[in-house]
């Protein structure tokens, strides 16, 4: 899959209190989980994402609490990639199980800055800064999680298991 | 080559015959955990993939313990979706308000947590159950979704980290300080996906509540798990359970001597005082002596980390016969009915009213600023709970740190942060 989109940028340790503040996790709705996103960082988070939007962070990103609605929230917002130098590890399952993908770069994480438009291609494993034309290698995932992303999450790779 | 814990137990329940780190596994669960915020979200899932019945009715456990009771209408209808699903599948562990408590305070008191365990909740604090040898993670909705369905779970086997603690712990220093102690030294991430064991001659010492504590935090260092070899003091808890609704006494593993692990830290407790995590991480540790000029707001005492009986008695020994600064409000939360009426018989409910503080019915509330004590912009506040995040108990200007029960009960009797060495 390719992602293309401007980038917000976000630091170390961006924990899902911030990405969703659990005062608002009264519903399953996720247009209005959307309209939260980020909102005790940037008021105006969920009115700046243009669909296909990517949000670039440092290191643990999603650290903290087990809530799905912080990854929900972000892919209902529009974003449609995360890039990070690392990830928590409840978030990273939570984004794979509901299908955000997220890329894991130490430089990529690093290097870009907002505003920059970048292109993700998890097929070829690579992310490329449209604006500096500096491309970053990302990993692989491990088989067994490309089989839950290419089922289009986990509940439907369970029915595909189980059918 | 030898085993951890936390791998012998992996492998007891998974069909593979071998397994190492950073492999993948499907592993059957003991139980799964869900609660008023994340579970309408599995039900949502869970109805939409057609299934009929809950793999077992035993196995599955809702709790409505965190805008409960509920804080508001809508809270109300997360909390109706619970009531509403336990009902139509028959599910046997659902407790209603009056009957519930915090889930990772309740779950081990009601016996539903038996050593060697493989368990999952939906709320990151699952990894609390490792007190008594069980392995025990934080998962999201999607996953209580699936493992309700199949009674699985997928997981990548984590590598181990062992945590040695040695020497006698100083007055006023508990299993809080011990957990802040090592995230302040190995930081938010320092043990991302990683298997935490906690061991030595102080975590034998530790009693059941303290060892609690410990492992409520290990997800506050990015870890999956936190453990602690099950012995005498775990068996001594289990069998004190009342009408355990499990058959059997649990499995008692331990890791292996030449069991492998990818760092070993020591830790000499004589060298730890109490300490605060100050805003806006729990990494960010420092000796209470060093605060002593933070005036709090607010003092809240309970929670899943430090809301047991044994956290209510210490915090009473500092306010008995005290009252509190009038400029600041005490928070009291005993964790599950049973602490309440304890602490009802024992007279600590009447310490904490005499000194000026209020005495609730069991809720998470304030911790994760959902009710019974949220922020304003720019108050502080000191509190026994997990996290202190940006605007996690209120408002985003809003400040917490966190500490031990007797460190939280001196800072409201002074109106500061304050040593429990300072009133008594």
């Amino acid at each position: 899959m390719i992602y293309k989109g401007r980038v917000h940028k976000f630091g170390d340790d961006v924990n899902t209190d911030l990405i969703l503040p659990a005062r608002h996790m009264v519903t399953t709705d996720k247009a209005e989980l959307a309209r939260h996103c980020m909102e005790d960082a940037d008021k105006n988070f969920a009115k700046k994402v243009k669909a296909g939007d990517i949000i670039v962070a440092g290191k643990n990103f999603g650290c903290g609490s087990s809530r799905e609605h912080a990854p929900v929230a972000i892919k209902a917002c529009g974003i449609s990639c995360v890039i990070a130098e690392s990830f928590a590890r409840i978030f990273f399952r939570n984004s794979i199980n509901i299908g955000l993908p997220i890329v894991e770069s130490k430089e990529a994480s690093k290097e870009i800055r907002n505003n920059d438009v970048v292109k993700v291609d998890t097929k070829t494993g690579v992310i490329k800064n449209l604006k500096t034309k500096k491309k970053y290698r990302i990993g692989k995932y491990p088989p067994f999680m490309e089989r839950i992303i290419n089922s289009g999450g986990l509940m439907n790779s369970i029915k595909k298991r189980t059918a | 080559m030898g085993h951890t814990i936390t791998e012998k137990i992996l492998l007891k329940h998974t069909k593979a015959k071998e397994i190492h780190p950073g492999e993948f596994i499907d592993v059957k669960i003991d139980l799964c955990l869900g609660n008023d915020l994340t579970a309408p979200f599995a039900i949502e899932e869970f109805e939409k993939s057609g299934a009929k019945k809950v793999f077992d009715k035993k196995k599955v456990v809702l709790v409505p313990d965190h805008f409960a009771p509920a804080k508001d209408m809508r809270s109300a209808n997360q909390c109706k979706v619970l009531t509403h699903f336990a009902k139509k599948y028959g599910i046997k562990n659902y407790f209603e308000i009056g009957r519930m408590g915090i889930e990772h305070a309740l779950l081990p008191e009601m016996g539903l947590v038996m050593p060697g365990d493989l368990i999952i909740g939906a709320d990151s604090h699952t990894c609390t159950y490792g007190a008594l040898g069980a392995f025990s993670t934080g998962v999201g909705s999607t996953d209580l979704a699936a493992a309700m369905i199949r009674g699985e779970a997928w997981f990548k086997v984590p590598e181990s980290m062992k945590f040695i603690f040695f020497g006698r712990l100083n007055k006023w220093v508990g299993g809080k300080d011990l957990i802040l102690h090592l995230i302040g030294n190995i930081g938010v991430d320092g043990a991302r996906y990683m298997a935490m064991e906690f061991c030595g001659e102080t975590i034998e010492g530790l009693d059941m509540d303290n060892r609690l504590a410990m492992c409520n935090m290990a997800i506050e260092a990015g870890g999956k798990n936190g453990i602690i070899a099950p012995d005498r003091i775990a068996k001594k808890y289990i069998n004190s359970i009342k009408k355990r609704p499990r058959p059997g006494k649990g499995k008692y593993y331990s890791s292996d001597p030449d069991a492998k692990y990818f760092k070993v830290l020591e830790y000499d407790v004589r060298k730890i005082e109490p300490l605060v995590a100050c805003p806006d991480l729990p990494s960010n540790v420092r000796p209470v002596k060093a605060l002593r000029n933070v005036a709090v707001d607010q003092v809240v005492i309970g929670s899943c980390t430090n809301g047991r009986i044994s956290d209510l008695r210490l915090a009473a020994k500092i306010l008995r016969g005290r009252r509190i600064k009038s400029n600041v409000r005490l928070i009291v939360i005993p964790a599950t009915q049973k602490i309440y009426l304890e602490a009802v018989a024992e007279g600590l409910a009447k310490v904490f009213v005499e000194a000026g503080g209020v005495f609730s019915t069991p809720t998470c509330g304030p911790c994760l600023g959902g009710h019974m004590g949220i922020l304003a912009e720019g108050e502080v506040a000191i509190a026994t709970t997990n996290r202190n995040f940006t605007g996690r108990m209120g408002h985003p200007k809003s400040q917490v740190y966190l500490s031990n029960p007797a460190v939280a009960a001196a800072s409201a009797v002074k109106g500061r942060i304050a040593h429990p060495a300072e009133i008594v």
